[in-house]
């Protein structure tokens, strides 16, 4: 018998696709049962509460949290986010109700014997729900009291070589594509790179000093599984320099039917023979593409490197072999308001490992210094830059402005130099001005 | 400025403004600080370990606070 009636819950269970109010009351009745006979440190009831008081929300159409909390792990200023609900009476099972976000491994590469430690843990000492992953790519426990934290803080650090996620006004957790892991497609090794730079900005990701969150991610290639272009404040998608690898055997293999397009995805429907013009060479956005006589040829110098013939012929067309990455800046997704794209800011760098990724750590650098020192408060990048303008941020990175910064023809159609841009600079000798100008 | 005197300097300034409000943002510090970013975070950061200060997070923003001086947590929505 459930704890709460929850009728309004229940009519989300009646529809056709699965409910999480399923799992939540299947794991409600397997954490009453307690088989395992697991020593709850939370209050056994906690999910039949969370529903209770969801319920109630839906009732109300309000929601009873109450908005943050002092909590969290020492010395850390991210990575726990203080719940409380508003209505302890009735749902004590939630009066705390604290989320954690754990660091996702790179690439969300991890096995099934480390989950099922993550959830070990998290039903000991936790509600045993979770949320795999958050947005941001962390592995989310949610809901536990505050004197746990510190112990589920202790046994993932110190048993499971494991670091809490960010939060606040932090560097998030950096979130990566699988890469060369798996996909052959990947320009650099962004499980190294992610890997990487979650381990040197230890502090930026810890201790809050940011004007706002500030998100890295890495996509091997610009097909952004990660879609690190619409939603990171620094976005590092690989490319290549090159030319496009054609194989014309395997070209052939596809026209004639021996290879099927994307892989043998989309498949689900008949859709005719492969037409390789149609679906290939038209569909290339920048028309660089032509097949002429059983030979694909591509024009490489105007190819935007939009993956989409490579997708379709992964066995005939590779990306290039000089590969590197390209820096785009200022994206973010917030639900309500203001979505934004990345902008290109380095068209091309090479992805360096010996040298500890110089090159890319000193433009982020560059950018955290303007952004700290400039940025308002809860002031994203994409908005500082809007605010202050593309050239600025030229100018805090020492980039030198290339035609692919342009994006449109300028508005404003005055010049406003700088003092050392010209010649003399604004002092003028006004005794030698007026030899030649009369008062 | 040496961390001694940087942190009563941080106290004194935060102590005064507490009468109209417990939670801070960064900038609010360095600012009392007179301090660049970086260089006021050092101070802040090893304020927080010396249990001086504290942190205060909704999620998507972080903001600090002298320990102690923050509302408790069955209050700290009505802020
Ligand atoms: S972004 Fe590119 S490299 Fe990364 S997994 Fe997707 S297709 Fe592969
Ligand atoms: S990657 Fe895109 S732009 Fe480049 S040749 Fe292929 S279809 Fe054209």
């Amino acid at each position: 018998m459930a704890k709460h009636k929850t009728p309004l819950l229940d009519q989300l269970v009646s529809g056709p696709w699965p409910s999480f109010v399923d799992d939540m009351k299947q794991y409600a009745a397997a954490r009453a049962k307690n088989e395992k006979k697991i020593e709850y440190q939370i209050p056994v009831d906690v999910v039949d509460d969370l529903m209770g008081l969801l319920e109630l929300s839906y009732a109300d159409g309000t929601t009873h949290w109450k908005h943050g909390g002092i909590v969290g792990v020492f010395g850390y200023g991210g990575g726990v986010i203080g719940r409380y609900c508003d209505q302890p009476e009735t749902f004590p099972g939630v009066a705390h109700f604290h989320t954690m976000r754990v660091a996702q491994p790179a690439g969300k590469f991890y096995k099934s014997e480390y989950v099922r430690k993550l959830c070990d843990l998290w039903e000991f000492r936790g509600s045993g729900l979770t949320n795999m992953h958050g947005s941001t790519g962390d592995i989310i426990f949610l809901g536990t009291q505050t004197p746990q934290l510190e112990e589920i803080f202790y046994e993932l650090t110190h048993t499971m070589g494991q670091d809490l996620g960010g939060s606040g006004s932090n560097l998030r957790t950096p979130s990566d594509c699988i890469g060369q892991a798996r996909c052959e497609f990947a320009c650099y090794d962004t499980q190294d790179l992610c890997h990487t730079l979650t381990n040197d900005y230890q502090d930026e990701l810890h201790r809050p000093a940011f004007p706002y969150k500030f998100k890295f991610k890495f996509d091997g290639c610009p097909n952004c599984c990660v879609a690190s272009i619409a939603r990171a404040d620094i976005s590092f998608i690989g490319t290549w320099k090159d030319d496009i690898r054609i194989d014309q055997e395997a070209v052939a293999g596809y026209v004639s039917g021996k290879f099927k397009p994307n892989a043998g995805a989309h498949a689900g429907r008949d859709w005719g023979p492969f037409d390789i013009v149609k679906e290939v060479i038209d569909l290339c956005p920048t028309e660089c593409m032509k097949y002429e006589n059983g030979k694909l040829a591509i024009n490489n110098k105007e190819c935007t490197r939009c993956m989409h013939c490579i997708n379709v012929m992964p066995r005939a067309l590779r990306p290039g072999k000089e590969t590197g990455l390209s820096i785009l800046v200022g994206a973010k997704a917030p639900i309500l308001d203001g979505a934004q794209m990345g902008s290109l800011l380095v068209p091309f760098v090479e992805v360096n490992k010996e040298d500890g990724y110089q090159a890319i750590k000193d433009v982020i650098e560059a950018i955290w210094d303007w952004w700290m020192e400039e940025g308002k408060n809860r002031e994203r990048l994409g908005e500082l830059m809007k605010r202050q303008g593309f050239q600025k941020l030229l100018e805090v990175t020492g980039i030198k402005p290339v035609p692919q910064h342009v994006k449109e023809p300028r508005h404003n159609p005055y010049i406003f130099w700088k003092e050392d841009e010209v010649e003399g600079g604004w002092e003028r000798d006004v005794t030698e001005y007026r030899k030649h100008h009369q008062r | 400025m040496e961390y001694e005197e940087a942190k009563q300097k941080l106290i004194d300034g935060l102590t005064k403004k507490t009468k109209s409000k417990s939670k801070f943002y960064f900038s609010d510090l360095a600012d009392i600080l007179e301090m660049k970013p970086r260089d006021a975070k050092k101070i802040v950061n090893q304020m927080v370990t010396d249990g001086i200060l504290e942190f205060w997070s909704s999620g998507s923003t972080s903001m600090y606070g002298l320990k102690g001086m923050g509302k408790q947590a069955a209050a700290e929505h009505e802020a």
